[in-house]
């Protein structure tokens, strides 16, 4: 099928929606999900259908995540004309509320329904109209809206995120309404394979899933790399405690995904790809599939897509919970039905990967990058960001803030600014005390450095790493030592295996972490670890191992006197003793 | 493990799950994580006679089948109990205090994370991430999620579902017996 007959269907779904004077966005995300966004979902149906409106009065819409999942279930009402209302912990009878101030309630004969006992049957209307006028009367819905001039939503630019909350993730027309497969399209139409690599390398995107290598130069190297079948993977494998930036991306917009996945595919030559995703998310895995599908029937994926003599299709992978499987020559053996264990580089995947074949790996916020930038251009991509590091990066904010959830800042911003005006501060009667970013990889940061930039190369001056995007804040109330400890357990558990620095490194750091924590420690046992630290970091095989190190190694730069503290504890009490 | 593609195998229709899966892969040895996990979820866990199925069927090493399913942190090899508790300990659910709710379950049945108590009843596990940080803590009890939890309200609904699903038996049984 060619562009224009999607474009057909786009204006069909566009013009059916326009037809609507309420749309009622409710959240499905798993957070949301997690705080009973299914009962509210079900409410709002209900309850809608009790009204009985006219044809075009209403719709009620599953969508994704709205970002701040800690004051969920989100629902978001839509009225022709007027601004949009955001409402929070929308719990069922939150629900009735918002139906009955938006919709006209029918009138019925009998009016003392709602004061029987027992539940509501879900075809019992005039039930639902008498608890329905029973909320009207009730009021006390302003508390539930959530105000769109606060800095968490002010502060946010929605690259990625940007239709997420808005479009439906199981409909292919919803996707196409918003713009969707409009990038690929022109690619496909007006751009060779070089001119897609030189405006990615133009726009300055780097690969999001922490590394930052200039997703234009990866792309240029598939490009230029010799072989018969090319392969192009979506790393889904969000291993990250912490984080799940890519999983609301795929549970979301998972058209999205696919779209910037074809465009790159184009790009490098390849025919065939893998999403590769974590057996934990089976709603991404699901919605993935479903998208998959859709876009075969519509000639968006296989042998000629959108009608041009390129061909491709992809199919979807599922992880098994490894989490050195999002380092990619182990996602390669996964893949391939193998352990997840890493392989030497060189030779790179671009040059030899899935089967030996030159294979290119992006991850999920990546690709999801990519439609953006070529519907606006590079410059307007390069135009957001410092110097070095463009664009938005999406983080999951979380741990002991007010406000937690999905946000997607310019690159530059200052923690300061995410932690206290996104997050509104850690809880009250508490202290910031540190910034941990990019999960077992990554570092923490001191309080004394809040109102650094954040971009890849701070990051990483500061001893942490962008990582994929896990942003979890710590207050007073959790011990450094224990914290690197926790992150050094999750090393151990997860280090595969294959080579000794980080097999038999990471559990000597934890087994001195033990030794500290337990009142055992002497002074040199910081030196020692110390040491030990580099010494992984510096000979270990892949980025697991080389990173494993960082949480102590950051926490012993910036909280050592935390870690003395262990040891001068010992110390009196031997005094005392004596 | 001689009969594992005799007629037990037959009968079963959870091992047409496990066959259709292959066929969708061609029979392909790399199919080997996806014929696992359809494997797994089609019984639960891993027995060595489905590892052992797996191996014949696909032409790959027991060995091999057994290396890949044991790499992976999703497979289990024993089956789960009536009941169970998955506890997120990802990092923003650690740092809320996910590591008490495991030591409270953990006390309150007697058991360690990763084990089912000796009757069967209930199974206490942990998860990586649940990646529903911004609920932190979150307890999947069942299959259903929640967040903000603490070791009260955990425990509380546990020992509900348990003595909830023991009652009914118990109904069953007194009926079965009455019916006699």
């Amino acid at each position: 099928m060619d562009f224009s007959k999607l474009q057909e269907l786009a204006q069909k779904e566009r013009e059916r929606q326009e037809q609507y004077k309420h749309r009622i966005f409710c959240c499905t995300s798993t957070a949301c999900l997690s705080a009973g966004a299914g009962a509210t979902h079900s409410m709002l149906e209900q309850s809608v259908a009790a009204c009985e409106c006219h044809e075009h009065e209403v719709e009620v819409v599953a969508t994704g995540c709205m970002g701040l999942c800690s004051r969920g279930p989100l629902v978001r009402v839509e009225t022709k004309d007027e601004p949009d209302v955001v409402y929070q912990r929308v719990s069922p009878e939150v629900a009735l509320k918002i139906v009955a101030e938006h919709l006209p309630i029918p009138p019925d004969d009998k009016d003392d329904t709602a004061d029987e006992e027992g539940d509501i049957l879900p075809h019992d209307f005039p039930h639902f109209r008498a608890s329905l006028r029973k909320a009207q009367e009730q009021k006390g819905l302003e508390q539930y809206v959530l105000s769109l001039d606060h800095p968490f939503f002010t502060k946010q630019v929605k690259v990625v995120l940007s239709e997420i909350g808005h479009v439906d993730p199981q409909s292919l027309e919803d996707y196409l309404a918003h713009g969707g497969y409009q990038a690929l399209a022109h690619v496909l139409a007006n751009m060779t394979p070089e001119d897609v690599c030189q405006t990615i390398l133009k726009s300055g995107l780097r690969g999001r899933g922490g590394a930052g290598f200039p997703t234009g130069m990866k792309w240029n190297f598939g490009r230029l790399a010799v072989g018969d079948t090319k392969y192009m993977i979506v790393n889904g494998d969000e291993g990250d405690p912490g984080a799940y930036m890519d999983r609301t991306v795929m549970e979301d917009d998972p058209h999205r995904v696919l779209e910037g996945m074809i465009i790159a595919a184009y790009a490098i030559g390849a025919s065939y790809g893998y999403l590769y995703v974590r057996g934990e998310y089976p709603i991404a895995i699901q919605r993935l599939q479903r998208a998959i599908r859709l876009a075969r029937r519509r000639g968006i994926l296989g042998s000629s897509v959108l009608g041009t003599n390129f061909s491709f299709d992809a199919d979807v992978r599922i992880g098994a919970g490894a989490f050195v499987c999002g380092e990619e020559t182990a996602l390669i053996n996964s893949v391939e039905g193998k352990r997840g264990m890493p392989r030497m580089r060189p030779p790179y995947p671009t040059t030899s990967g899935l089967w030996n074949a030159p294979t290119v790996i992006n991850n999920v916020e990546t690709v999801a990058s990519v439609p953006p930038i070529i519907n606006h251009g590079p410059e307007w991509y390069a135009a957001i960001g410092t110097e070095k590091s463009k664009g938005t990066k999406v983080f999951a904010l979380a741990g002991q803030l007010r406000n937690t959830g999905l946000i997607e800042v310019p690159m530059g911003i200052t923690l300061r600014e995410i932690v206290y005006d996104i997050g509104e501060g850690v809880s009250e009667g508490h202290t910031f005390k540190a910034a941990q970013t990019g999960g077992p990889s990554g570092g923490c940061i001191s309080a004394d450095y809040l109102d650094t930039p954040v971009d890849y190369e701070n990051l990483k001056k500061l001893g942490s790493i962008m990582g994929s995007g896990g942003l979890v804040i710590i207050d007073d109330t959790t011990s450094m030592p224990e914290f690197a400890r926790f992150f050094m357990d999750f090393c151990v558990d997860e280090s595969c295996g294959k080579c000794v620095p980080c097999r038999v490194g990471t559990v000597q750091i934890r087994a001195l972490l033990d030794k500290l924590i337990a009142g055992q420690g002497e002074l040199d046992d910081l030196d020692k670890l110390e040491k030990l630290c580099k010494f992984v970091s510096a000979a270990s095989l892949c980025g697991l191992g080389q990173s494993a190190p960082n949480p102590v190694l950051s926490t012993l730069t910036y909280f050592r006197h935390e870690y003395e503290a262990l040891i001068q504890n010992k110390t009196n009490q031997e005094a005392a003793a004596d | 493990m001689s009969d594992r593609s005799s007629g037990n195998a037959e009968s079963d229709k959870r091992y047409q799950l496990i066959d259709r899966s292959m066929k969708r892969f061609d029979y392909q040895k790399d199919a080997l994580l996806e014929v696992l996990n359809t494997t797994q979820e089609a019984f639960g866990y891993l027995s060595e006679e489905l590892l052992g199925y797996v191996s014949d069927q696909l032409n790959v090493p027991l060995s091999q089948v057994y290396g890949v399913a044991t790499f992976y942190h999703m497979f289990t090899f024993d089956p789960l109990g009536d009941h169970n508790c998955i506890i997120c300990t990802g990092t923003a659910c650690h740092v809320k205090g996910s590591n008490l709710i495991v030591n409270a379950l953990s006390e309150a049945f007697n058991i360690d994370e990763g084990q089912t108590t000796p009757d069967g009843v209930f199974s206490l596990k942990t998860a990586r991430c649940l990646g529903s940080c911004g609920l932190a803590p979150v307890v999947v009890i069942d299959g259903d999620v929640t967040g903000k939890q603490t070791p009260e309200t955990t425990l509380q609904r546990v020992r509900e579902i348990i003595a909830l699903s023991a009652e009914t038996t118990q109904a069953e049984h007194t009926r079965s017996e009455v019916e006699a």
